[in-house]
């Protein structure tokens, strides 16, 4: 095994987890909110077709990626809409959110089909320090974003832990009624998480399009947004265990094409010659592992799961 | 208040989406719309007279992935224009569910379709029921197996041909021996894709080894990229591919590396990439098969032409191909048309050194449609 593919197996583990990592740190905003949002697939979606046709239009990288955020924020306005002011049930909400955004994105989308990308992200090559051998490359020679992730990562844990905005969000997520007699407003409380949540689904949407495969076609974010969906409670519900079940994830995910083409030995068994269909398990094989070993952890104490998750509000109904 | 006024924010918001999504309606050029109003439908029930014919395409996915569905509705333009029937097409129609047979159902009654052409194998059970159901419709289904004798025929190409010529011109280019071929699923039709290619290579390069991933897609962008990138780590300098995504051959031109693509000539995406890909060309099959319903004289059949009928075919080469490689490709191309020698021909060893094609022999069309392993020189699990 030689090391450019060793970093390389750690380099798209980044990547991949920087994908799913984006997308569900919007979810936990706003689960954190107590506002359950399944439409992250479909956010994620609306957000690689139009981040892929600004690109087309400015030639900017920057101007897709903001534009897909704003129309992530705008997607998930409607289920704020639906959910938090209407209090229609989260669930149903968030699905149609999904089969809906999947399918405006093909109608959007249906002339850029297969297009040439005109604009992608390049990796950042920080001078000096991307040269490092063996870290260079994996901590300083990636593309913007997964800095703009980290930096996000940091502030959402900063916001919620550390202000009064954090608080009175979270609150709400454990308790609507109390938050609303304390003075303050639920509905913008719960529709600002959705939103913002939307604009990192989006976000990570482009970062889809705009980088790890560069062009549209439906389909493209290919479940990715479920995964993102299944990270929060992965993570229970704190960025930092989330960015870790991020990297973790990503990593199952770049070692199965890898496995395939490392020309070791592993037990008298040529790995390469191991079924992929077997490797192909690995990613839910640690994910059922690493849930049992949670709720082992948890079984004397209370659910990490904000109380008032999936819970709309509604003042007379108090 | 504070409410209200988000309220409105948000209605406004709802609003400014619905318009976005409006206003992306206007520019859509060649493609007609699913159900489409070309057809004049007078009596529904009445069945076209025999010399007019209406050829309905149902794709599996949309005409302009650049790939596989694209290739078709190439087919079915040049059909067209060179039979002067009416064409129709709808796309992204599932595999399971309803959706095939409604779409079909509603060409047949309402748009007098009275040839319907399927894309995609898993609609082939839906298919031979529709046939047993509308015996005055003709139905052709590529790449499936079933058929009856009157109105239901398959067809597909002799892919592994353009194959091996393409692994001609990927061994002649790859510097380090190694190339790596980013695989779909573990079927016959991948599988002899991988082996012809491989052969090809080693015709003109016999140290080469070919690194297989399997991917287990037709079509995700990040995933094939990604493979690519792998393969491309480990110590491969030229990428082949079997998906329906352009995402190799982009991961193959940032690494400076080299391309195969598939499906149809795709040097656009990655011009310094891209050396030649094994191309599709339906459109004089579906031109045959609307004349001959035009002329009363269509007898379905199992359809498995070749570089002899054009149905497949090579993309031009890439300008640094050696000279005396691409008059080789050309001289083999030229055996495969005319049927003097074909690829499966011994001695060929499987990848643990069993002879499977005896010195001389040439593997007949049974196992070559059931082909379960991979040739020696092939690195990688054949089972999946």
């Amino acid at each position: 095994m030689s090391e450019a593919a060793i970093v390389g197996l750690f380099v798209a583990t980044v990547q991949f987890g920087t994908l799913v990592f984006l997308a569900a740190l919007g979810e936990l905003i706003a689960e954190r909110a107590g506002v359950l949002n399944l439409g992250v697939e479909g956010m994620m979606t609306m957000g690689a077709v139009s981040g892929f046709m600004v690109g087309l239009e400015t030639g900017s990288p920057w101007a897709a990626f903001i534009a897909a955020a704003a129309v992530g924020a705008l997607v998930g306005g409607l289920h704020a809409l639906v959910s938090v002011v209407l209090g229609a049930d989260q669930v149903v909400s968030g699905l149609a959110l999904t089969i809906g955004g999947l399918g405006l994105a093909a109608y959007v989308g249906r002339n850029v089909v297969g297009e040439r990308p005109e604009t992608k992200f390049t990796d950042l090559g920080i001078v000096g320090l991307a040269d490092i051998p063996w870290f260079g490359d994996i901590f300083f020679n990636q593309p913007p974003v997964v800095y703009v992730a980290v930096l996000l990562g940091l502030a959402v844990w900063f916001v919620l832990t550390r202000t009064r905005w954090g608080l009175a969000l979270r609150a709400v997520g454990e308790s609507a009624p109390t938050t609303d007699a304390v003075g303050h407003s639920v509905m913008a409380l719960r529709s600002g998480a959705v939103m913002v949540g939307g604009a990192f689904a989006g976000a990570g949407g482009a970062f889809l399009s705009l980088y790890m495969a560069p062009g549209w076609t439906e389909g493209m974010v290919a479940g990715r947004g479920w995964i993102a969906v299944a990270l929060v409670i992965f993570g229970a519900w704190r960025p930092g265990r989330l960015a870790l079940g991020a990297l973790l994830f990503g990593f199952t995910l770049a070692l199965q094409p890898r496995l395939q083409s490392f020309d070791i030995e592993f037990l008298g068994v040529d790995v390469n010659r191991i079924s992929p269909a077997l490797l192909g398990i690995l990613p839910f094989v640690l994910t059922v592992v690493v849930l049992v070993i949670i709720s082992w952890r948890f079984r004397h104490r209370p659910s990490p799961a904000p109380a008032a998750l999936g819970l709309p509000y509604r003042r007379e109904e108090r | 208040m504070a409410k209200k006024l988000l309220l409105k924010l948000l209605v406004v918001l709802a609003a400014l989406t619905l318009i976005a999504v409006g206003c992306g309606n206007d520019d859509d050029d060649a493609a007609p719309e699913p159900e489409a109003t070309q057809a004049p439908a007078p009596e529904p029930t009445e069945a076209p007279m025999d010399d007019e014919v209406i050829a309905a395409f149902v794709f599996v996915g949309p005409v302009g992935d650049a790939g596989w569905t694209w290739a078709h509705d190439q087919g079915r333009r040049l059909a067209e224009d060179r039979t002067g029937a009416t064409t129709l097409f709808v796309e992204n129609v599932p595999e399971d569910g309803p959706d095939f047979r409604n779409v079909v159902v509603d060409f047949i009654e309402d748009e007098n379709a009275n040839v319907i052409f399927a894309t995609s194998f898993g609609y082939m059970d839906a298919m031979e029921e529709l046939a047993g159901e509308y015996p005055d419709v003709v139905f052709e289904h590529a790449s499936g197996y079933k058929m009856n004798d009157t109105n239901f025929g398959n067809f597909f190409g002799r892919m592994y041909q353009p194959r091996y010529l393409s692994g001609m011109a990927a061994g002649a280019l790859t510097e380090t021996n190694e190339i790596g071929y980013v695989a779909a699923f573990p079927i016959p039709e991948v599988l002899r894709g991988i082996n012809a290619f491989t052969l090809g290579a080693q015709r003109t390069n016999p140290d080469v080894e070919v690194h297989v991933t399997w991917t287990f897609t037709w079509f995700d962008p990040a995933v094939e990229g990604d493979s690519a990138a792998a393969l491309l780590e480990a110590g491969a300098d030229v990428i082949a591919m079997h998906q329906d995504s352009t995402a190799p051959g982009l991961a193959a031109q940032d690494a400076g590396a080299r391309w195969v693509s598939y499906n149809s000539d795709m040097s656009a995406f990655a011009p310094d990439a891209f050396i030649t890909a094994p191309v599709w060309n339906w459109g004089p099959y579906y031109a045959r098969i609307i004349d001959a319903v035009a002329a009363g004289t269509y007898a379905p059949g199992a359809y498995w032409g070749g570089m002899d009928d054009g149905i497949v075919a090579l993309a031009p080469l890439a300008a640094d191909v050696p000279a005396d490689v691409a008059a080789e490709i050309d001289e083999v191309a030229a055996q495969l048309t005319d049927g003097s020698w074909d690829v499966f021909t011994g001695e060929i060893r499987d990848q643990d050194g069993n002879v499977v094609v005896a010195e001389g022999e040439t593997m007949e069309d049974g196992p070559m449609l059931g082909m379960e392993f991979f040739v020696e020189g092939v690195v990688g699990s054949a089972t999946g």
